[in-house]
């Protein structure tokens, strides 16, 4: 099994180069929101490893909100943000990219602060590789190669498959056999290739349980210190909910036309948010364990297919930028920008409230679970208006979603092992 | 009947709503007036529009006996109200995609299905310069629309040029398809008893907040759906109501909702002869397939409330297998044979036991969709389903689900709940009624529906529905595939064929119905306030003080 890795390479953009950034940056799409994966800067599709990848110029709009918790407008920067997630350790893959595509990276670097053309654009790149606070990647393991393999193998089958009905699940069996007969001749003719599973890294794996082991440890350490803690942080917590000024005025129109111009052009969609955390000690804190959390639920849990109730999320990730004064998240998810709203709203209000509400401005909530996004048009107004275009978004495999993934893989596996009868018929009704 | 069985409720009606000042539309579907036109208007002269809109009788939710012979509803455009010289500031307050209008944007198209052979630069009305000002809904009892409507026409002559007519025909409950419809609406909470508080509900209800679909009320999440608000000193006189949860503003929402106008022209020839096709020309299939299609009979009962489900290789397998041919690809003519075999027997099963046309059945007994298909029409249009998938009792099973842990609740978790998408739905045919029979032989006629849902949230309630339900090719598991009724057929970005309609068998793989055409296209729409009437009247005699009052835009 390969697991999958982040980069977020971001850097400050040079005074003056923002216009010109963003017209290179439009060259990489045919059209707004539709990228040409062969672009001669970095033709995305000849990364094997690669599932997405964006270039998002950082600036925000709501700096001057923290004004309304007593704290002056802080003068920030505006950054390049070029954000993948990829099969194997990331270093490999940026690696891979300045091998192949070094002109154009360096191309699009020049515009940051403190880029030099004669220096090492890898190491520049991954010195500029900012740490993860949480991500979750929606199925770990699943690459990019076996996503397009099983693609494949699936619409073959799916044309092939005799639709009839059967008259006995031994039936069922029988038809199954043959189709996986079927399959092995096309993979022996080459016309069709099922690739097997690399061996997991032994290191990914020691790292994997001893930051499990490590994060129970701590947690037990820490609970007793919590628990006696607990009526103080609560009352502290409540007392900001209660005081801190909710900021959800309507999105500007233009920023919306901006945003839904860019949407809809593949099943899948991005998003992109950016904002300031509530200032103080005790959100600095809070926010510190919210993304460890995260991170320990998205590493050890949730990893097959579903973050809580929600299942359309392919990649997600949030980052502290400005010694944690501001955060980005982005993510990739199956659907409309509604739909993925509605979704939360409805399925997960409760951790949306988790993750975000120490983000300036966010929807009242109660207790830290209740209310905040539940707020609609509170909390809908708020995410537009945290959101940022994204002026560059490759996806590996356009036309395909999870619940295709989640199918396609099922009917590899049901090939790769012997099915009792009904099984067999089960597998059918899968094509 | 409807108005005589709504007075009923009159003596408990909820606390604070005043029927004379709501549109007779949102309470009712006027079906003994069964003469219906609807007149699509542009301003041409801002002060006599203003003057008709200002005075004209509009018909409220009083029930009246005897029945008024005539009943006049109105509804508005954005640009509509920027003609009339309504303040910027006021209609800013209503929601964006009222203010952009349904042909606005081409992120809106394509996530409405309108693209292709339903593109707005193709409509007849409702795009660029032919997107309609105002909106007047004529109803009138049998005899008595002539006459009303060349009286409406000439009292709207000064201020308005007629842009478009929309006659209808009356079919009796039927859509032109030959299906009955309307027949499942979210009951309105008249009396107010649904208590204004966020409930996670963990069954499904055909009982809708009013404040889906009335603005000015709570809705479903027990909040008040952003609206114009006016500062009370706008509003000197007392002409608007208060809003409800601040009392110091004017409330220009309050009573009013959006009215969701859209043609759509059906290809009823060309249904059943696809249909016909698949069916080999069996008239029993043929009849069975369009139910599968739809989720009801042409009698308008429910098809997933046929039969019992079959078990594995059990009832459309036995029969299906005989004499089907072995060939590979999925037209094979067995399937349909087995499907045909299948619906016969289907058919035999005695259907005296259940009552008729139940409206508050729900998918959970047939979560694979062996009897209702997954992606049937009223599925996918009110997948009626609750908060959270079906589980076991108790704390512990509520937390598994809601934390995502279960698989199998997961399975049943991918269409989103219902209560937050509901349409009350007032559409009125046009053209010719014809059987499926006739449909089959005659020549083409134009017929359709124009449809009409009233919702206060646009963007949650019709372009949700509408996009990630009806048009969505990714609706609940599915794939390759979009609402078998209005689909539109287009490949997907990729390049995916999205033509096909998936029917899961209990006992063997799933048929489908492959190379659909499109059946039903649209020839105009747009989005509408239909305000409350002292709103109205405030609309129309705000816009000349406002700043643009001197002209039409």
């Amino acid at each position: 099994m390969t697991p999958q890795s982040q980069f977020t390479v971001v850097a400050r953009i040079a005074a003056g180069r923002e216009p010109a950034l963003r017209t290179l940056l439009a060259t990489m799409s045919s059209a707004p929101g539709v990228v040409d994966p062969n672009n001669p800067l970095v033709p995305f599709g000849e990364f094997a490893q690669l599932h997405f990848v964006r270039f998002v110029i950082l600036t925000d709009p709501t700096l001057a909100d923290i004004e309304a918790y007593g704290v002056p407008r802080p003068n920030l920067p505006n950054y390049l943000a070029f954000v993948g997630d990829c099969d194997g350790p990331s270093a490999q893959c940026l690696a891979q990219m300045v091998q192949r595509a070094a002109a154009g990276l360096t191309e699009v670097f020049t515009h940051c602060e403190g880029f030099d053309t004669r220096a090492d654009l890898l190491a520049w790149m991954q010195a500029h590789d900012l740490p993860i606070a949480a991500s979750y990647v929606n199925w770990v393991g699943r690459t990019v190669l076996q996503i397009k393999q099983e693609s494949a193998l699936q619409q073959v089958l799916s044309a092939r498959l005799d639709r009839t009905a059967v008259a006995s699940a031994a039936e069922a069996r029988e038809r199954w056999r043959e189709m996986a007969a079927f399959v092995r001749n096309e993979i022996d003719a080459r016309r069709l290739s099922l690739t097997p599973p690399e061996p997991t890294p032994l290191a990914w794996l020691a790292a994997k349980w001893a930051n499990f082991l490590l994060s129970l440890l701590l947690s037990l350490l820490a609970l007793p210190l919590l628990i006696a803690l607990a009526p103080l942080l609560l009352f502290q917590l409540r007392r900001q909910e209660t005081r801190d000024p909710e900021i959800c005025p309507r999105p500007d129109s233009g920023l919306l036309r901006e945003l839904q111009g860019l949407e809809d052009h593949d099943v899948t969609n991005q998003y992109t948010a950016f904002g300031s955390a509530k200032p103080g000690a005790f959100r600095r804190a809070l926010i510190t364990l919210v993304f460890a959390v995260i991170q320990f639920t998205a590493r050890h849990i949730f990893t097959r297919g579903y973050l809580a109730r929600v299942q359309t999320i392919h990649f997600a990730r949030w980052v502290f930028i400005d010694d944690k004064r501001r955060v980005l998240f982005t993510s990739n998810y199956d659907g409309g920008h509604q739909a993925y709203m509605d979704d939360f709203i409805n399925k997960a209000a409760w951790g949306l409230n988790v993750a975000f509400s120490s983000g300036v401005g966010w929807p009242h909530t109660d207790w830290l679970l209740l209310r905040g996004a539940r707020r609609e048009h509170h909390f809908k107004y708020f995410q537009r208006r945290h959101q940022l275009p994204t002026q560059v978004w490759y996806k590996a495999y356009p036309g395909l979603t999870l619940t295709d993934l989640e199918r396609n893989a099922r009917i590899r596996q049901g090939l790769e092992r012997d099915l009792s009868d009904t099984e067999a018929l089960a597998w059918l009704k899968l094509l | 009947m409807a108005q005589a069985a709504m007075s009923a409720h009159t003596d408990s009606l909820g606390a604070g709503i005043d029927l004379n000042d709501i549109q007779g539309l949102l309470r009712f579907g006027f079906k003994h007036h069964t003469e219906a036109v609807f007149l699509l208007l542009r301003v041409k002269d801002a002060a006599a529009a203003r003057e008709w809109l200002g005075h004209v009788p509009v018909a409220s939710s009083v029930s009246q006996d005897p029945l008024p012979k005539t009943v006049l509803q109105v509804a508005l455009s954005s640009a509509g109200m920027h003609a009339l010289g309504v303040g910027a500031d006021v209609v800013g307050g209503f929601s964006e995609e009222f203010i952009e209008g349904m042909a606005g944007d081409a992120n809106r198209t394509r996530r409405l299905g309108d693209v292709g052979e339903n593109a707005p630069e193709q409509w007849d009305w409702g795009s660029g310069n032919r997107v309609p000002h105002v909106a007047a809904l004529l109803y009138a009892l049998p005899g008595n629309l002539e006459a009303f409507q060349r009286s409406v026409e000439a009292q709207c002559a000064p201020g308005f040029e007629l842009l478009y007519r929309l006659p209808t025909a009356n079919m009796s409950g039927v859509e032109p398809f030959g299906f009955v419809d309307g027949l499942s609406q979210p009951e309105l909470d008249w009396q107010r008893t649904i208590p204004a508080a966020d409930q996670e509900q963990l069954s499904y209800r055909s009982s809708s907040c009013l404040g889906e679909f009335i603005l000015g009320y709570p809705n479903e999440y027990g909040l008040y759906t952003p609206r114009p608000l006016l500062d009370a000193s706008r509003d000197p006189d007392h002409q608007l109501p208060r809003a409800e949860e601040s009392p110091n503003e004017a409330d220009v929402g309050r009573n009013g909702t959006y009215l969701v106008l859209r043609t759509l022209r059906q290809d009823v020839r060309g249904f059943w002869r696809a249909v016909d096709k698949r069916a080999r020309g069996v008239p029993a299939l043929r009849e069975r397939l369009a139910s599968l299609m739809i989720g009801r009979t042409l009698t308008g009962e429910p098809v997933v409330l046929d039969g019992e489900p079959g078990t594995a290789a059990g009832a459309a397998a036995g029969p299906g297998a005989t004499g089907s041919p072995r060939g590979p690809g999925p037209a094979s003519p067995g399937g349909t044979a087995g499907l045909a075999a299948a619906a016969v027997s289907r058919d035999r099963a005695p259907a005296a036991s259940r009552p008729p046309l139940d409206n508050t059945f729900t998918f959970e007994s047939d979560p694979e969709g062996h009897r209702c298909p997954i992606g049937a029409h009223i599925r996918r249009a009110n997948p009626r389903n609750a908060d959270l998938p079906p589980g076991g009792i108790g704390v512990l099973s509520w937390l598994i689900r809601t934390l995502g842990l279960s698989s199998s609740a997961r399975a049943r978790d991918l269409a989103a709940s219902t209560r937050f998408h509901r349409l009350l739905r007032r559409g009125r045919e046009y053209g010719v009624r014809l059987t499926p029979a006739e449909a089959l032989s005659a020549p083409p006629a134009q017929s359709g529906l124009h449809f009409i849902c009233l919702n206060a949230n646009i963007q949650r309630q019709f372009e949700f529905v509408q996009g990630a339900w009806l048009m969505s090719t990714r609706f609940n598991g599915l794939h390759e595939e979009s609402d078998p009724l209005l689909g539109n057929r287009l490949p997907e970005a990729a390049g995916t064929r999205c033509d096909y309609f998936s029917m899961p068998q209990s006992g063997g793989p799933t048929q489908r119905l492959e190379s659909l055409p499109q059946f039903v296209s649209v020839s105009g729409g747009a989005y509408f306030f239909l305000p409350g009437i002292r709103a109205l009247r405030f609309l129309a005699r705000t816009g000349a003080s406002g700043p643009h009052a001197s002209g039409a835009a």
